[in-house]
């Protein structure tokens, strides 16, 4: 009599694993991923960090420029997108559009959504020239990407039985949508409008590398010149910025509820 | 002209071939309230949504103060929807909006987008939505906001709400089968008599066959989509609810 086992073997389980080991073994060795150029990287990145000690503030003229230049664009893309997504998230609400709408429409913000902010920033600085509208397009984009599906989302849970009772009172088109949508939604917009400014003051130190504004663009120049306590200053900046502005947004979202 | 409701012919099937409703005549006197009682999925429900197009119906015509409701579109359907005020079963209040906002949302088909947006409703509206609370027993609610409310308390308010409407017509679909039996008496209580004092005749789907009786001045009795009894309540026999529910075990 054989033993009666308790746990099937799970080869095909065991096989994808080895499959997985074996790959990343391959893939260290074609990109010359070694223990040596480990240790290598490391001596470098520690001298790097070295250059980067003490931060240097002295220019912090054109570091508050770029950094207020940045919360601009973050906050110009923030309130375009957000007045753009209102429209979007509508027509995108399969439950109070018809289909020929909402279709195209989530077409439309997948799209918007499924570039990374970066590529479409580069996309606006080769349309529109350098400067902060590129990335004030680009991060308006990227918004809309994000906001209009999480308000059509958000609409598409409503409960369509007050959405009813306020049409059978005689109730025209916007009259229904002022009434019986927007206050079953008002609060969870909000939600996500801060949210998206959140991530729009992060992302917006980011597009100034590709030329579209903000504190990326001195950041970037730092680098180039080598100027690493410099580089050190700006970093440290946009992370107590970011900081700031989750703390803030983190209790506007708490007092919502 | 007549005034009053007047159904003729009404037909209704959601899928092709099933109808739910089988050409259904009835009229209404301009006053007083009508009961209809019914097992459920007969129909009922199907039959007063017809009547402010909240469902399609398929055939016939429903002619309100001699107005036929079935061909209105767009403007003129919505004309026709604010004199039909319309009460749920369960409350279908806004929730996250006051009291008051829910009575003025009655008040929609008539004002601008603008007023109803800034919530700048004419006076009249203002006094009449607190008279309507005070006489519903909510006279201290106007701020707090519906979904604060108990079940019974939100009915007052459904009610006050189909009231702000002025209607020609109330529609009341099935108004207490979601409160406790005390509350439900109460509450058709206070419809009947808000509905007497202001003239407005009433339709009520309701399951409790005793709460029709005692405040209904007519009763219709549906099964599978059809008329089977129509009288007042002291003519219903044992017969007519085993013609309408079917069996006898339940009784």
């Amino acid at each position: 009599m054989t033993a009666r086992r308790a746990f099937a073997p799970n080869w095909q389980g065991r096989a994808a694993l080895a499959a997985l080991a074996l790959y990343c073994v391959y893939a260290a060795a074609q990109l010359d991923v070694s223990g040596e150029r480990l240790l290598v990287g490391f001596g470098e990145g520690a001298r790097f960090l070295a250059r980067m000690w003490p931060p240097n503030f002295e220019r912090w003229d054109t570091l508050v420029e770029g950094m207020v230049e940045s919360i601009q664009i973050a906050v110009l893309s923030s309130a375009a997108g957000i007045v753009l997504s209102l429209p979007l998230g509508l027509m995108a609400a399969r439950n109070l559009s018809p289909w020929w709408i909402s279709g195209p429409t989530r077409g439309f913000v997948a799209v918007c959504r499924s570039l990374h902010y970066v590529i479409v920033a580069i996309l606006f600085v080769k349309a529109v020239g350098f400067g902060a509208l590129a990335g004030i397009a680009a991060l308006t984009v990227a918004s809309m990407g994000f906001v209009a599906k999480l308000f059509a989302e958000a609409i598409e849970e409503i409960s369509m039985k007050q959405v009813e009772a306020v049409r059978a009172t005689g109730a025209g088109p916007f009259a229904v949508l002022l009434y019986g949508v927007l206050p079953q939604v008002a609060s969870r917009f909000v939600g996500f409008s801060i949210y998206q400014l959140d991530s729009n003051l992060r992302n917006s130190t980011l597009v100034g590398i590709v030329g579209a504004g903000g504190i990326g663009g001195t950041l970037f120049a730092a680098f180039k010149r080598f100027d690493y306590d410099f580089v050190a200053a700006i970093l440290l900046t946009i992370i107590a910025l970011i900081f700031l502005a989750e703390i803030v947004s983190a209790r506007v979202r708490k007092a919502l509820q | 002209m007549s005034a009053g409701l007047s159904i003729r012919g009404l037909s209704k099937a959601y899928v092709p071939g099933k109808p739910v409703l089988r050409d259904i005549t009835l009229d209404f006197a301009p006053r007083g309230v009508t009961a209809i009682i019914g097992p459920s999925g007969t129909g009922k429900s199907t039959l007063i949504r017809c009547i402010n197009r909240l469902v399609e119906p398929s055939g016939g015509s429903i002619l309100l103060d001699g107005q036929d409701l079935v061909p209105l579109r767009g403007r003129a359907l919505r004309l026709a929807r604010r004199r039909i005020g319309m009460v749920f079963q369960e409350y279908n209040l806004v929730e996250r909006l006051s009291v008051m906002e829910n009575l003025l949302s009655g008040r929609l088909g008539y004002v601008p987008l603008w007023r109803a947006w800034l919530r700048r409703y004419p006076e009249e509206d203002i006094a009449r939505a607190f008279a309507l609370l005070d006489a519903v027993g909510l006279p201290d609610h106007a701020t707090r906001r519906a979904d604060a409310l108990s079940g019974g308390q939100r009915q007052r308010v459904g009610i006050a709400r189909a009231l702000m409407q002025r209607p020609a017509l109330l529609l009341a679909d099935e108004p207490t089968s979601s409160l406790d039996p005390r509350t439900a008496v109460e509450v058709m209580e206070l419809l009947t008599r808000l509905t007497a004092e202001e003239g407005v005749p009433v339709i009520v789907n309701i399951h409790n066959v005793e709460l029709a009786k005692r405040f209904c001045g007519r009763v219709i009795g549906m099964h599978q989509g059809e008329v089977v009894f129509d009288g007042p309540p002291e003519a219903i026999e044992p017969r007519h609810l085993t013609q309408i529910y079917g069996g006898e075990d339940w009784m």
